[in-house]
């Protein structure tokens, strides 16, 4: 018998004798105890409500709504003065805001133009980093329907709604993108380089 | 701010035209008058590199600098707690990070570089590590900080930090890369000096909980695929992470090089997600939430998606390639004379291990092994060293990297014939070439396209 083989009987063996207590339940919560701490404390529905985090499906999109005719004055007053009236953006030092609207057909030429017309795959990515991060100097502080009307503006603006369509829970994911097939996974073909 | 514009033209190539510029875009090409400001501002770490390698000058008499008793010598300095939180000599006070005005419009919103020309080893100093804020630094009372796991998972949870401080803890080496690092270069050599065409890269020991051991905390349910992560700071930062790398090797990390985190780096807490896109290792972390599938979140759309020359593009490139920079001799250096100069530079791969550096003196048309100064870890810059006489005559030199997974660091021109050349809005991520240095007759070494 060769050494491998004596290792092989005597793991059966132990297995013989203790595979039936491993398998067992209370073996197995004593394994889930153990690896757990009991560290931290449960989230309470109020510890949840200021937090959203919104993906393609509009999962958590907060109630409210918006037009692009209502979203021209919320423009004007909080975004204009960063992305241009035109929403051509302004990258001057000390302003720096990207350019929103134009650019379709742009990406695979010499110079393409990535804006939320031409570039971005979702409208509900508009609507959470609007919510989340703008205006620049005061992130959080438009209202939902503010949000919904300037996120409506931008894409009427961009020919993809139109200025009287409203924007809400439902209709803000339905909404389709122009370079909603633009994307493609990460296969890093560089990976075959010197193989 | 010194400023020497015409003994730094000499050293610098020719630069191509203005074009427009963007925020966000760091692939932006330089004016000539601000590759000159820059020029200007990168003159007094030059000339004390410059200075360190001057021969003593020859004299009749004796050195003054030996006969002469010198300040430090005669007096007596300062005691104990004069310098209760020690910071560098004060003829180091050029070694520091440094932004490049032109890049970004706003410094809230814009990056800086760590001065890789001035350190050696592979541990970043914690003040030195390159910043990068989307609405600047938060400034977060460890008190009132809380970290919740929600969404798809057995039981949500909120830990505080005397919670996470409980949990068993790991120490890690890791580098942290922006994707965005050495960007500038897609279109051509834009700026001279490593500071600015590798400085987003930082390696420091990290000491935090397994972000494993968090999750199963909460008990993550079986269709919880992803994970987003979110930061405390005023853009609420977000990025989705796939769950099988939160499960692998991420962390949960409290201190860097053995102290707190620097605010600027996170503190109270960051995500650690080794080897992948500095952007990911979310700063100030407050919220993990489980989900099945990406956010698509802007910064994993609008940014940091890779633009291929056929007008699609990667999504979730999250993997930081192999890659090495020679720091000495790099560019902006002027080498005083012909003779011998250990070469020496970083390595680093988010594919594991450094298993070999090789240098070239001559374009790339040769090369040599490296001598790899310390063991080579997973995710963690390697220090090499090359010994090289130069004979005076004009050289380029270059490094490449090889990861144990058999890639090689690849030249510019192979990733642009792969990924398309579709101007500065087109690639601006990802650019792991192999780096050239010129140097020139009078050894002054300059960033060049070889």
């Amino acid at each position: 018998m060769s050494m491998l083989d004596k290792v092989a009987v005597r793991m059966i063996a132990v297995a013989g004798l203790f595979g039936a207590a491993v398998l067992s339940a209370p073996a197995q919560s004593q394994e889930l105890a153990e690896r757990t701490y009991g560290f931290g404390t449960p989230v309470t529905p109020e510890d949840l409500a200021p937090f959203f985090s919104i993906p393609p499906s509009g999962r958590g999109l907060p109630a409210g709504s918006g037009t692009g005719e209502a979203g021209a004055q919320v423009f004007a007053d909080n975004c204009a003065a960063c992305h241009g009236e035109d929403l051509a953006g302004i990258p001057d030092p000390g302003i720096g805001g990207d350019r929103l609207i134009g650019g379709r057909g742009s990406l695979a030429s010499e110079a393409p133009v990535k804006t939320v017309e031409s570039y971005w795959p979702y409208a509900t990515t508009l609507f959470d980093y609007v919510k989340r991060a703008m205006p620049f100097h005061a992130p959080g502080s438009l209202s939902d329907d503010e949000v919904y009307a300037v996120v409506a503006y931008v894409l009427s603006q961009a020919k993809i709604i139109a200025p009287t369509d409203e924007m809400n829970a439902q209709t803000l994911p339905a909404v389709e993108m122009p370079n909603r097939d633009g994307f493609i996974p990460d296969s890093r073909p560089e990976h075959a380089l010197y193989r | 701010m010194s400023s020497v514009p015409d003994s730094n033209k000499s050293l610098s190539p020719a630069k191509k035209p203005v074009a427009r510029r963007s925020a966000d875009q760091a692939a932006a090409v330089a004016d000539p008058t601000r590759r000159r400001l820059l020029a200007g501002g990168l003159a007094a770490g030059a000339g004390a590199a410059v200075a360190a390698l001057q021969a003593r000058p020859a004299a009749a008499a004796g050195d003054p600098a030996i006969t002469e008793i010198q300040d430090w010598n005669r007096y007596l300095g300062d005691g104990v707690d004069a310098r209760p939180y020690g910071t560098p000599s004060q003829y180091e006070e050029h070694v520091v990070r440094r932004n490049v005005p032109w890049l970004t419009a706003d410094p809230v919103s814009s990056v800086n570089f760590t001065p890789l020309h001035e350190l050696d080893g592979i541990i970043t100093p914690n003040g030195l590590c390159f910043e990068r804020h989307h609405a600047g630094i938060a400034d977060v009372d460890p008190a009132q900080h809380r970290l919740m796991i929600a969404g798809l998972v057995d039981k949500p949870l909120v830990f505080t930090m005397q919670d996470i401080l409980r949990f068993p803890r790991e120490n890690c080496v890791y580098f942290l890369e922006c994707a965005a690092n050495s960007g500038m270069e897609w279109r051509g050599a834009q700026l001279n000096g490593c500071q600015f065409t590798h400085g987003m890269v930082h390696c420091v020991v990290y000491t935090g909980v397994k972000l494993r051991y968090l999750l199963e905390e909460a008990g993550v349910k079986t269709n919880g695929k992803w994970l987003l992560a979110e930061g405390a700071d005023a853009s609420a930062m977000t990025r989705s992470i796939p769950m099988e790398k939160a499960l692998d090797d991420c962390m949960v990390a409290f201190k860097m090089n053995g102290e707190a985190l620097r605010p600027e780096q996170g503190y109270p807490l960051r995500l650690v997600v080794p080897g992948w896109e500095g952007n990911m290792w979310v700063k100030w972390l407050r919220r993990l939430e489980v989900g099945d599938m990406a956010w698509h979140h802007r910064e994993e759309t609008s940014k940091y998606t890779d633009l291929l020359g056929n007008g699609k593009a990667r999504m979730f490139s999250l993997t930081m390639d192999a890659k090495s920079v020679i720091t000495f001799p790099s560019g902006d250096m002027k080498l005083p004379g012909p003779g011998f100069y250990n070469i020496s530079g970083l390595a680093w791969t988010g594919r594991g291990r450094v298993r070999k550096v090789e240098v070239s003196v001559d374009g790339g048309r040769s090369w040599y092994p490296a001598h790899i100064e310390n063991t080579p870890e997973p995710m963690c810059t390697v220090r090499f060293s090359f010994p090289w006489r130069w004979d005076g005559t004009p050289a380029v030199l270059q490094s490449r990297c090889t990861d144990e997974t058999g890639y090689i660091q690849p030249t510019r021109e192979e990733l642009i014939a792969i990924r398309g050349a579709n101007g500065k809005f087109g690639s601006i991520y990802h650019l792991n070439a192999i780096q050239s240095w010129a140097v020139d007759s009078e050894g002054g070494v300059t960033n060049v396209h070889a």
